[in-house]
């Protein structure tokens, strides 16, 4: 009797199971934080971007900005001033309403020197506080806000895109959200559960209250193959980022769960060590300064194969540093470099190389050697260092693989400079240029091949400077085009960084989660959370509520 | 030596003599990327088909059999000379000072070797050629892979100095010298036998799994760890099942290894 009891309710607790919609998919690692201002981390951010309310987000599909919690903005004073209109009857997570107290507590912690907030950097153009303010009251509260910065700030109203509101008066803090989730429960090492909103402002065309879903359950899973595992056991429902290999794997097993989203945002890069004080030979710094020469690599190495062989036609010859992908920001008139033997040959030779034999030798008659450093256990990265061996044999030069732990890499790279060149993948998450402005200005640390410049070392290194400084300061658009064209321009003809290919968003999606729509950039699957949907689970009548009630 | 360890020999000596003229037997170079013959089955140019670069698989699998199979056991050497030395003097000498070999060999086996080899690799100069890298690999296994055949060698050793021939020997007044070259090592040469023979798989393994971690040996040589790992693919693996060759090669020949190891045991005996 008891035995029967017993299995009536587990029936009855599986059936209540089946019946909430729920999403899963995994972390690669524990998020670092749940304050969403201290995000660093791709686990964070993905926690971050679920429960975290924006005042404006950029529409990952569209490319445009949207209002979320911001009805209208507008920028003034040539960027240093953001002027917010605010959603009237929102409420946090826990029912604490939203106020323009919020925004201004928000953006005095973003702003808190001690804190170190990394979202809060792109803000930082000029020495000096932040102001901001509520300006304007209404019968439901200060529904206004400014926002001043001491200097101006390059696609200020893309940056808000990166800063979820917290609340000034809840004692939940951070717990309080006014995304479509908040953080129901986390287990270390195991999962992060999400639950719904129940007080989320966002509504779909029928009025019915948004997100769809119950809850979403992130398992915390390091290992890729497992993670194709047991998404094949239908115990996932989204692999959000897959490899080549692993997706033609799985398109011949599920055809209809993969996805192709085109090329990504991302790089895969190689650099030459032109750091003045390096512990390199003289005659080798001499080479990777050489513009000839690292043209001649640049253009002897066949991306197209590349594409073709190892990300198996997933990929796209890379242009310069904006994608494909990037429709407003690419500079149009640029081609993936590529050359023909005698080119690259005569490239060579104009910088004084000659072949002796089968190798090439300097004009100094030392032979063309050099190690290229990648990160060890890619398999990608160590198939593109083949190839790139063979690409650069035919011109008689010797390149030495060498595949680091990641720590030694990185180590190497930015305190060092203990190496000759480096193969490896640059993550983009920003579509402005502004955020590569660490990359382009020869004084940043991420200025890889010569960073920290006091002054720049070369002419064109200044230029981009000062393009890099025109378009940042400027808030017209169309001016900024101009001005980052020319960078990209001068980026393809000096060569600093070899772009090799831009790889494709891939990601395999269950058929049984609906209105998915593939974005090429991050979060590519869930960037619209709150309209997906697990299963054929109809929209409960709690959801139909009106909103804020 | 029976009919079975007589097979086991014979295919070693194929294998090694195989992998020795590989330039011989194979067609092609194990470098060579025919890139319009990706992934391609066997054929009467590619007899084990092109792996995903359209490299040659038999002629990988011939140089990297010469990598491991010649590495490996020079590797071994050196772990069990090292081991001779540590082990056989903490049970020659008793007392403190085995005391202290014994505690050394435990804080040996207890350090996390990997991250070792992981900065040892990390600390080599960048312009090492794949050759010399391999060969610095397989070296620092052998340094590092000293410490269990130690132990085994000073407890043979201590059975030995116990054992009543060594004591009369000791009592009739020969010299410690004189015992330890006539008396002692002769008796331990089975042992010593056996460790490396054992150590000769466990490298090749070792190896195997620092390919799996992507910090074995270095592009573009061969070696059957880096070829484990398209293994990983396995639906590519189901499909093209001539992939499994370098598995079965380093089954076929750790089997053989064991098989000899017999031998030598019983010939210890």
């Amino acid at each position: 009797m008891l035995m029967r009891f017993a299995i009536v309710i587990l029936a009855c607790g599986l059936a209540a199971e089946s019946s909430a919609s729920e999403l899963r998919f995994c972390l690669r690692t524990d998020p670092k934080t749940f304050n969403p201002l201290l995000v660093e981390d791709e686990a964070s951010e993905t926690i971050r971007y679920l429960t975290g309310g924006v005042l404006i987000r950029l529409n990952r599909y569209t490319q445009e900005l949207e209002g979320e919690l911001a009805t209208k903005w507008k920028v003034s004073e040539n960027g240093r001033r953001i002027d917010f209109d605010l959603r009237p009857g929102v409420r946090f997570s826990d029912g604490t309403p939203f106020t323009c107290e919020d925004v201004v507590y928000t953006m005095r912690e973003l702003m808190d020197p001690a804190l170190h907030t990394p979202a809060g950097d792109a803000f930082r153009s000029a020495p000096g506080p932040v102001e901001s303010k509520c300006a304007g009251t209404s019968a439901t509260g200060s529904l206004a806000v400014t926002v001043r910065f001491p200097g101006p700030v390059a696609a200020l109203a893309m940056q808000f895109d990166q800063v979820a509101i917290l609340s000034a008066h809840s004692a939940a803090k951070e717990s309080a959200v006014l995304g479509p989730f908040a953080v129901g429960e986390y287990k270390p090492g195991a999962y992060v559960f999400l639950r719904r909103n129940p007080n989320y402002w966002k509504r779909d065309l029928n009025g019915h209250a948004l997100p769809y879903l119950d809850s979403i359950r992130l398992e915390i899973q390091q290992n890729r193959e497992l993670e194709l595992l047991r998404f094949r056991r239908g115990e996932l429902d989204i692999v959000n980022k897959l490899d080549p290999e692993m997706y033609d794997r799985l398109s011949s097993e599920m055809p209809h769960a993969v996805l192709d989203a085109g090329p990504s945002l991302d790089w895969e890069t190689v650099f030459f060590n032109q750091v003045e004080n390096a512990p390199l030979p003289e005659y080798k710094r001499s080479w990777f300064r050489s513009e000839d020469f690292r043209r001649a690599i640049s253009q002897g190495i066949r991306r197209d194969d590349m594409v073709r062989i190892v990300y198996k036609g997933h990929a796209r010859a890379a242009v310069g540093p904006v994608s494909v992908a990037n429709h407003f920001w690419l500079n149009p008139t640029l081609q993936p470099a590529s050359g023909s033997e005698s080119a690259v040959l005569a490239l060579l030779h104009h910088a004084g190389f000659k072949r002796v034999g089968s190798m090439l030798v300097d004009s100094g008659g030392n032979r063309v050697e050099f190690s290229m450093i990648t990160n060890a256990g890619n398999k990608l990265h160590e198939r593109m260092l083949a190839m790139i061996q063979q690409d650069l044999a035919r011109f008689g030069i010797q390149l030495n693989v060498v595949t680091l732990d990641f720590a030694s890499l990185i180590e190497r790279i930015s305190r060092t400079y203990n190496y000759e060149a480096v193969l490896m993948a640059f993550t983009n998450v920003d579509l402005d240029p502004s955020s590569q402005m660490n990359i382009w200005v020869s004084s940043a640390a991420n200025h890889q091949w010569n960073p920290n410049q006091k002054t720049p070392a070369t002419a064109w290194e200044a230029e981009i400077d000062k393009l890099m400084a025109e378009q940042g300061g400027s808030q017209d658009r169309a001016k900024r085009k101009i001005y980052f064209d020319q960078v990209q321009q001068i980026a393809a003809d000096k060569v600093p960084i070899l772009f090799l290919v831009n790889p494709n968003a891939l990601s395999a999606v269950s058929p049984n989660v609906k209105n998915v729509t593939p974005a090429a950039l991050r979060p590519q699957i869930y960037w619209n959370v709150e309209h997906l949907q697990v299963g054929t689970a109809p929209v409960s009548q709690a959801r139909n509520a009106p909103a804020g009630k | 030596m029976n009919l079975k360890q007589k097979i086991a020999l014979a295919m070693l000596a194929v294998v090694v003599v195989a992998s020795l003229g590989a330039g011989y037997f194979a067609q092609s170079s194990y470098s060579e990327q025919f890139r319009d013959a990706i992934s391609v089955p066997p054929s009467a140019h590619f007899w084990l088909g092109t792996d995903e670069l359209g490299r040659d698989r038999f002629a990988r699998l011939l140089y990297g059999t010469r990598v491991s199979l010649l590495l490996a056991p020079a590797a071994a050497l050196l772990a069990t000379l090292i081991a001779a030395i540590i082990g056989g003097a903490a049970g020659y000498l008793g007392g403190r000072w085995e005391r202290l070999l014994t505690s050394g060999v435990d804080l040996f086996l207890s350090l996390p070797w990997l991250f070792l080899l992981l900065a040892v690799r990390a600390l080599l100069p960048l312009n090492t050629s794949p050759v010399t890298s391999v060969v610095i690999t397989f070296m620092l296994l052998g340094c590092l892979g000293w410490a269990g055949p130690a132990r085994m060698i000073r407890a043979g050793t201590r059975t030995l100095v116990n054992s009543d021939f060594l004591v009369q020997a000791s009592a009739s007044g020969i010299s410690r010298s004189r015992l330890f070259w006539r008396h002692l090592l002769p008796n331990l040469r089975p042992i010593l036998l056996a460790q490396f023979w054992i150590s000769i798989p466990l490298f090749i393994l070792s190896e195997a799994n620092l390919g799996l971690l992507g910090l074995g040996v270095s592009e573009p040589l061969p070696s059957w760890g880096a070829m484990l790992r398209e293994l990983e693919n396995y639906t590519a693996v189901l499909r093209n099942p001539w992939m499994l060759a370098p598995v079965i090669l380093l089954v076929a020949v750790v089997g053989c290894l064991q098989l000899l190891l017999g031998t030598e045991e019983r010939l210890s005996c």
